[in-house]
């Protein structure tokens, strides 16, 4: 596993920090340090609120080399309240749960690690909101 | 010749501090103590626990004190830039060499004008990194200081701890008293050296001494720290509102309050054992986050801790008017703990990585 390549994607990883077009005002994540829609050049940082919806959604069963530890899970894509879209698993919601438009937000979680011994990687995932859950059992 | 008096020893700097945000976290996967009584005790046999908290396969110290960070910032509502250290005690961090905390600070935007550092005594190493804030801030070297009691808690299999060894914990958030929810009106430690409960380098479980880790080690801190704090502050059990006492099950915090000559409602929003476990170094701390979540503004709270080892931090608190006004911008305690998934004991193995895959 490549140690800094992980490491230079801290900030988008652990907190969502995308950037902000000082021209325009549109939200970019991840970070491309040109805006999108008006080609301005947009490095000043921002730190995105967490808070989206279900996009569209679909479930791992056969994961990617890295990921078997996690499987099932659920990868979506997340609507950021701000507009950019992001591609995500979810964490903590059952399954049968998830629908498209369902509110929720921005957790920092194990993604994967390299081995027993090997470094952690965490980032984030997206769960129904707390509080508004609907709880089992 | 010499100036040692034995009734010194309060903690107290000389500006106010207290405590300005809070933030609880409990994963939502619970085990049934049924589950290991099935398991192991062909399910017979009481249980000291009705069920403890399991964190999920995506999720440790470090993210659990990273959700209950945040939620101290929101309480708080500072500019993480000005928090001048982040300290997460734990007896499970993921690594045994870097530290949980600096990643913690690059989650909420502490980095990088910050101290961090990973605290470690069994199941009191959230309360001693408070009384460290409370002098970093407390001495003015700095505006806030946040300390973390988290642990996802190792029990062997078929071991008694197995039943309470839970994942969950809190982040306090200590600055200015002016700014503050709680005023500390003080604290107090009592140390002895106490092999009541240890684990060895490279031991996947701890050891403990059964019978000794009572009245030796759990009641004499317990109780040797809160009666001297109560002694130098000229109080009693009945000057307090509510009181928090370090919970590895439900009969011994309660036993530390009876003879304290504190009442079952004053511990009662506090004990959280019986439905979460015994989440190590958040234990005491995430009692004092469900207290602070009921608490009326002028209350004054009495929290004591307890690590095996062994030691105890007892602290003063008073809450205050601004406590109102901040604790719904953060969900309670008690919403994480309604937030329950009940898992078997092949769940719970797998979530534990106790299976062994090859």
């Amino acid at each position: 596993m490549e140690v800094s390549r992980h490491w230079r994607l801290n900030q988008q990883r652990y907190a969502l920090v995308g950037e902000v077009c000082p021209n325009c005002g549109v939200k970019l994540f991840p970070p491309r340090d040109v805006c999108l829609e008006c080609e301005a050049p947009a490095k000043e940082l921002y730190t995105f609120t967490g808070l989206g919806e279900v996009f569209s959604y679909t479930t791992i069963y056969d994961p990617p080399a890295g990921f078997e530890h996690n499987a099932p899970y659920m990868v979506a894509l997340i609507k950021l309240e701000e507009g950019p879209m992001v591609t995500a698993q979810l964490t903590d919601v059952d399954f049968t749960d998830v629908q498209i438009g369902m509110p929720v937000e921005m957790v920092t979680r194990k993604l994967r690690t390299d081995g027993a011994e090997g470094m952690i990687v965490y980032g984030y995932k997206f769960r129904p909101l707390v509080g508004e859950e609907v709880t089992s059992g | 010749m010499t100036d040692y008096d034995p009734k010194d020893g309060l903690l107290k700097p000389d500006r106010p501090v207290g405590i300005v945000g809070y933030g609880a976290y409990v994963p939502r996967y619970r085990l049934p103590a049924t589950e290991v009584s099935r398991m192991w005790k062909g399910g017979t046999g009481g249980t000291p626990i009705d069920e403890k908290a399991v964190n999920g396969l995506d999720e440790d110290v470090v993210t659990m004190s990273i959700e209950a960070a945040r939620d101290a910032l929101a309480r708080a509502q500072i500019d993480p830039r000005e928090i001048r250290a982040v300290w997460v005690g734990s007896e499970s961090h993921p690594y045994a060499v870097k530290p949980s905390s600096t990643i913690v600070a690059e989650a909420i935007g502490a980095v990088p004008t910050t101290q961090a550092a990973d605290w470690e005594f069994a199941c009191k190493a959230g309360t001693e990194a408070m009384q460290a804030a409370m002098g970093f801030v407390g001495s003015g070297m700095a505006k806030y200081a946040l300390s973390i009691g988290m642990d996802t808690a190792q029990g062997r299999p078929g071991d008694a701890l197995e039943y309470t060894a839970a994942a969950g914990g809190a982040a306090i958030l200590i600055g200015p008293g002016a700014e503050s929810v709680a005023l500390i009106n003080g604290s107090f430690s009592f140390v002895t050296d106490t092999p009541d409960f240890w684990r060895r380098e490279h031991a996947n479980y701890p050891s403990h001494g059964d019978r000794f880790t009572g009245e030796p080690a759990y009641f004499k801190h317990v109780t040797g720290a809160a009666e001297r704090l109560m002694e130098l502050l000229g109080t009693t059990a009945a000057d307090y509102r509510w009181a928090v006492f370090h919970q590895p099950n439900v009969k011994f915090p309660e036993r530390a309050a009876k003879l304290l000559g504190f009442s079952k409602e004053q511990i009662a929003p506090g004990l959280l054992s019986g439905r979460i476990g015994n989440t190590y170094s958040g234990s005491t701390m995430i009692g004092l986050t469900a207290i602070l979540d009921v608490a009326e503004p002028g209350d004054r709270i009495l929290m004591v801790s307890y690590g095996s080892g062994a030691g105890s931090d007892a602290f003063d608190l008073v809450t205050t008017e601004r406590l109102a006004e901040v604790r719904h911008l953060a969900p309670s305690t008690e919403t994480y703990i309604a937030r329950r998934t009940p898992i078997d004991y092949a769940t719970y193995s797998r979530y534990r990585e106790k299976l062994k895959l090859n």
